[in-house]
């Protein structure tokens, strides 16, 4: 568990690249600059994905972490 | 991070095996999530991609190919009914490893405004109508991809 608060879950467990970065881009376009997604993913290759994302767009990881066979993100929309 | 102007993704795409549609569809829906401003350009084969018929009919060929998970020996792979198989085999493989549906690929690019160019020459060729190919494919030739693609950061030849 993780002491960020996300203002969106976004699920993207059993999609395969490159859903879970598709389906991130649209969902920190629902939340306001300075609120905070969660991506939650069953795909391994999100862990290098998720973050290679984050840094084209220029929006803020603020933590990865491996919970079990999830792996979750919070990212924070910065612009 | 982004700067004032965005990337550009320049792809052609030649070819028309069930394998090949994956590489040019990914990749240019992951540039435009990553702001990246993209073209496709579908020639020969590749007109199959975004063909409203084949693209729902697109097959893995087990003749010629050494790269078969089960190794076929090519006297066997030119019978009737192999190609279908291999076609079968690659597709359960693909939904076992939770590979992207290629309607859904597709979709994504053309929300994303992913532009899908087909080659005009090739399409008189192979007696492709402009109404045989889905919604949102213009047509153009040689000039109309160069003239995006001359200032591309990335172009691909998949």
């Amino acid at each position: 568990m993780s002491d960020i608060t996300p203002n969106k879950v976004l699920d993207v467990k059993n999609k395969g690249c490159p859903f879970p970065v598709l389906k991130t881009k649209k969902a920190i376009k629902e939340i306001n600059v300075g609120e905070i997604l969660e991506v939650i993913a069953t795909d391994p290759g999100a862990m290098s994905d998720i973050p290679a994302w984050a840094n084209a767009t220029g929006q803020e990881l603020l933590k990865k972490e491996q919970i079990g066979d999830e792996y979750h993100f919070w990212v924070k929309r910065v612009k | 991070m982004s700067e004032d102007k965005p990337k550009k993704l320049a792809i052609i795409a030649a070819h028309g095996k069930l394998e090949d549609a994956y590489p040019p569809f990914i990749l240019a829906s992951t540039a435009a999530a990553m702001d990246m401003e993209v073209a496709i350009f579908f020639t020969f084969y590749g007109l199959d991609l975004v063909h409203k018929k084949r693209r729902k009919k697109l097959k893995v060929t087990p003749v010629g190919n050494t790269n078969m998970p089960m190794p076929i020996p090519s006297f066997i792979a030119i019978i009737p009914g192999m190609t279908a198989m291999a076609t079968w085999m690659m597709k359960k493989m693909m939904k076992k490893g939770n590979a992207p549906d290629l309607d859904d690929l597709l979709e994504a690019c053309v929300e994303s405004g992913v532009r899908l160019i087909g080659c005009q020459m090739t399409m008189d060729v192979m007696g492709i109508k402009e109404s045989d190919l889905i919604d949102g494919v213009e047509v153009g030739g040689a000039a109309t991809f160069m003239d995006f693609a001359k200032d591309a950061d990335i172009t691909l030849y998949i």
